[in-house]
C-alpha cells in the first residue's frame, strides 16, 4: 500500500501529462487571448506576453509550464482518491462544468456560494463531513467581477487550489494558477477536456496498480 | 492539543437548541414500525376481530370508539397510523464510508434542487438539438398548443416535499420559469413525460357538480326538484315544464305569501335571468328563517332545479351570476364584554 502511494512521487511526470496538449492546441483554443489593457490586473503582468491593439496576449510558454504542473497535481490527487471540486460562476459554462464533473465521478459547484460552506461545514452539512482535497476554478471571478469567495475559504481551510486566471484576475491565493482565457467557449471546453482526461487516466492507473498488487 | 483550563456545568450541559430538528435514525423508525404492528394485533384482539385482516380503517374506527374526543381539529384527536405517515421523511447520511458524498452536487448545499435544474436544462438542450435536426431535414415543426388551462405547476410546498429540501421563493420561481421556457419550445412533445411530473390537473369547477336528469310525471310533463338554504330557512322547489308562470309557496299564492315586492323579485330573478318567465310552474315548501331569508332560500332552490332544464353554458352563466352559490352569511354571535357582535359598550371618559 505504501509502495502504491510512494511510487508515482518519484517520477517527475508519472502520468505523462505533457502528451495531452501542445502549444498549437492552446493557440487553436484561443487560450492566449486576454482582456483589454484597462482591465489588466497588476499581478498578471509577469504572465502577459504583450499587448496588441489594446488587447493583452498571454505568454503561452509560461501557460504550458503552469498547465503541466497543475495537471500533474490533479492526476496525483485523483490517484490518491482525493475529492476534486470544480468551481465556476460563469453562467454560460455552468452546465458544461457540471457535466464534466459528473463524467469524471468528481464534484462541481457552479451555483451561488453559501457563506459558511467550508468554514461552517459541520453545521451546514452535518458532523463528520469530508471537505474537498482540491478545488479547480474554471473562472476565478464571480458574477460581480470580484474574486470568488471559495479562493479565500480554501486558503483558510488549507485546501490546494488550481485556477484559470485571466488578465483581470488576482492570482495571489491560488496554489497552481494557469494564466489563460476563461471567457471563450472554445478555451473552457479545452480545459474541461484536459481535466477530464487527466482524472480518468489517473483513476485507471490506480485501478491497474491495485489489481497488480492483488495478483501478487 | 487543547488544555481545558476552566469550565462550568452550564458549558457541559447539552445545547438542545443548537442540535437542530430531531433526527430519526433508521433503527428508530424500524422499532416504531415493529411496535405499530404489535399494537395493531393487540387492538384487533381487544376489539374481538381477526388480527390478520385488520385494515387501517378498522384501526381508525377502533381508536375513535375507545378514545372518543370532542376536539374539532382532526389532527389533534388520538390517532394510530403507520410510522411512515407520522414521521416526516428525512434525508439519510449523504456520504459513504470513505467520506466521498454520493451526489455530484453535494457541496452546493441544495443538491436535489440544483440537480433538478441541471436535468431540466439538459432536457431543454436536447429539445433544441432535436429542433435543429428537424429544421435541417426540412420538415415543418409541429406547433400544437399544450392545453395550459386545465393544468397547473406544482406549488412550492409540493416541490419541497418532492425534493425533501427547503427552497426559497426565488429558487421556486426560477424553476417555474425554466419549465415554462421548456414548454414554450415547438418540439417540447418529446419531453412530455418529464413535464407531466411537475404539472397537476385542475378540474373545472362544474365537473364536480352532477346535474340531475329530468323526471317525468303521469301526464308526461317534465319536472325537477331543488333544495336551497339561507340563514335558518330551508326550502324545496319543484319546477314543472309547460306552465303559465304560476308560483305556489306552502299552498298559498306568492302574492299572498310575500306581500313585499322585493321578495317576489328575488323569486322571479332566476327565470328572468334565463329569459323564461312564463314557461315554468313552481311549487315550493319553505320553513324557518324570516321573510327575506325564505325568499333567498326559494331562489336558490329554484335555480338548482332549473339546472336540469338548461344547457351547460347557461349553467356556467348562472354560476357566475351567483345564482347557484349558497349565501354563507349567518347571524354573528354576541361576545362577552360587548353589547352585540360588534357594538361595544358606551365609552365613558370618567
Amino acid at each position: 500500500d505504501d509502495k502504491l502511494l510512494s511510487e508515482p512521487l518519484s517520477h517527475p511526470d508519472f502520468f505523462s501529462v505533457k502528451e495531452l496538449f501542445t502549444l498549437k492546441d492552446l493557440f487553436d483554443a484561443r487560450v492566449h487571448l486576454g482582456h483589454k489593457k484597462g482591465c489588466r490586473h497588476r499581478f498578471m503582468e509577469p504572465y502577459i506576453f504583450g499587448c496588441r491593439l489594446d488587447q493583452d496576449i498571454i505568454d503561452l510558454d509560461q501557460t504550458m509550464q503552469h498547465l503541466q504542473l497543475a495537471l500533474n497535481f490533479t492526476a496525483h490527487v485523483a490517484y490518491r482518491k482525493g475529492i476534486i471540486l470544480f468551481v465556476s460562476r460563469k453562467r454560460q459554462f455552468c452546465h458544461l462544468v457540471e457535466r464534466t464533473a459528473r463524467e469524471c465521478g468528481e464534484y462541481a459547484h457552479t451555483r451561488y456560494w453559501q457563506g459558511g460552506l467550508f468554514t461552517n461545514a459541520h453545521i451546514q452539512f452535518g458532523p463528520g463531513v469530508r471537505l474537498p482535497d482540491l478545488l479547480i476554478f474554471l473562472s476565478t471571478l464571480n458574477n460581480v467581477f470580484e474574486p470568488h469567495v471559495a479562493i479565500r475559504d480554501a486558503a483558510k481551510m488549507n485546501i490546494p487550489t488550481i485556477g484559470v486566471v485571466d488578465t483581470n484576475c488576482n492570482p495571489c491565493l491560488i496554489t497552481y494558477p494557469i494564466p489563460g482565457n476563461d471567457d471563450s467557449p472554445a478555451a473552457v471546453e479545452f480545459y474541461c477536456k484536459l481535466f477530464r482526461m487527466t482524472i480518468i487516466r489517473a483513476k485507471d492507473k490506480r485501478r491497474q496498480s491495485e489489481a497488480i498488487e492483488e495478483l501478487r | 492539543t487543547l488544555r481545558l483550563i476552566y469550565t462550568t456545568t452550564a458549558v457541559e450541559r447539552k445545547n438542545v437548541g443548537a442540535s437542530g430538528p430531531e433526527k430519526y435514525t433508521e433503527a428508530f423508525i424500524k422499532k416504531q414500525i415493529e411496535e405499530f404492528n404489535l399494537g395493531k394485533r393487540h387492538l384487533a384482539n381487544m376489539m374481538g376481530e381477526d388480527p390478520e385482516t385488520f385494515t387501517q380503517e378498522d384501526i381508525d374506527r377502533a381508536i375513535a370508539y375507545l378514545f372518543p374526543s370532542g376536539l374539532f381539529d382532526k389532527q389533534a384527536r388520538p390517532m394510530m397510523k403507520h410510522p411512515t405517515e407520522i414521521f416526516p421523511e428525512q434525508r439519510k447520511i449523504q456520504w459513504g464510508e470513505d467520506g466521498r458524498p454520493f451526489h455530484f452536487l453535494f457541496y452546493t448545499g441544495k443538491q436535489s434542487y440544483y440537480s433538478l435544474m441541471h436535468e431540466t436544462y439538459e432536457k431543454l438542450l436536447s429539445v433544441q438539438k432535436y429542433q435543429d435536426q428537424v429544421t435541417a431535414q426540412g420538415l415543418p415543426l409541429q406547433k400544437e398548443k399544450r392545453n395550459l388551462a386545465g393544468s397547473r405547476w406544482l406549488t412550492k410546498i409540493e416541490l419541497e416535499e418532492m425534493l425533501l429540501e427547503k427552497l426559497s421563493d426565488d429558487d421556486y420561481s426560477r424553476f417555474i420559469q425554466l419549465l415554462q421556457k421548456l414548454v414554450a419550445l415547438p418540439c417540447a412533445d418529446i419531453e412530455e413525460k418529464y413535464i407531466q411530473k411537475f404539472s397537476k390537473e385542475v378540474p373545472v369547477q362544474l365537473q364536480k357538480v352532477v346535474i340531475e336528469p329530468l323526471q317525468y310525471d303521469e301526464r308526461g310533463v317534465a319536472f325537477s326538484t331543488g333544495e336551497g338554504t339561507r340563514k335558518t330557512a330551508r326550502a324545496t322547489a319543484v319546477v314543472h315544464d309547460n306552465g303559465t308562470g304560476k308560483i305556489t309557496v306552502n299552498g298559498t299564492d306568492i302574492l299572498h305569501y310575500f306581500p313585499v315586492l322585493q321578495d317576489r323579485e328575488q323569486l322571479l330573478f332566476p327565470f328572468q335571468f334565463l329569459g323564461r318567465i312564463g314557461k315554468y310552474d313552481m311549487v315550493c315548501t319553505v320553513s324557518g328563517g324570516g321573510r327575506s331569508a325564505q325568499a333567498g332560500a326559494i331562489r336558490l332552490a329554484s335555480a338548482k332545479a332549473l339546472r336540469s332544464f338548461v344547457t351547460e353554458k347557461e349553467v356556467e352563466f348562472m354560476r357566475q351570476a351567483g345564482l347557484l352559490t349558497v349565501d354563507p352569511r349567518v347571524k354573528e354571535r354576541k361576545k362577552p364584554g360587548q353589547e352585540g357582535p360588534r357594538r361595544k359598550f358606551t365609552w365613558k371618559k370618567r
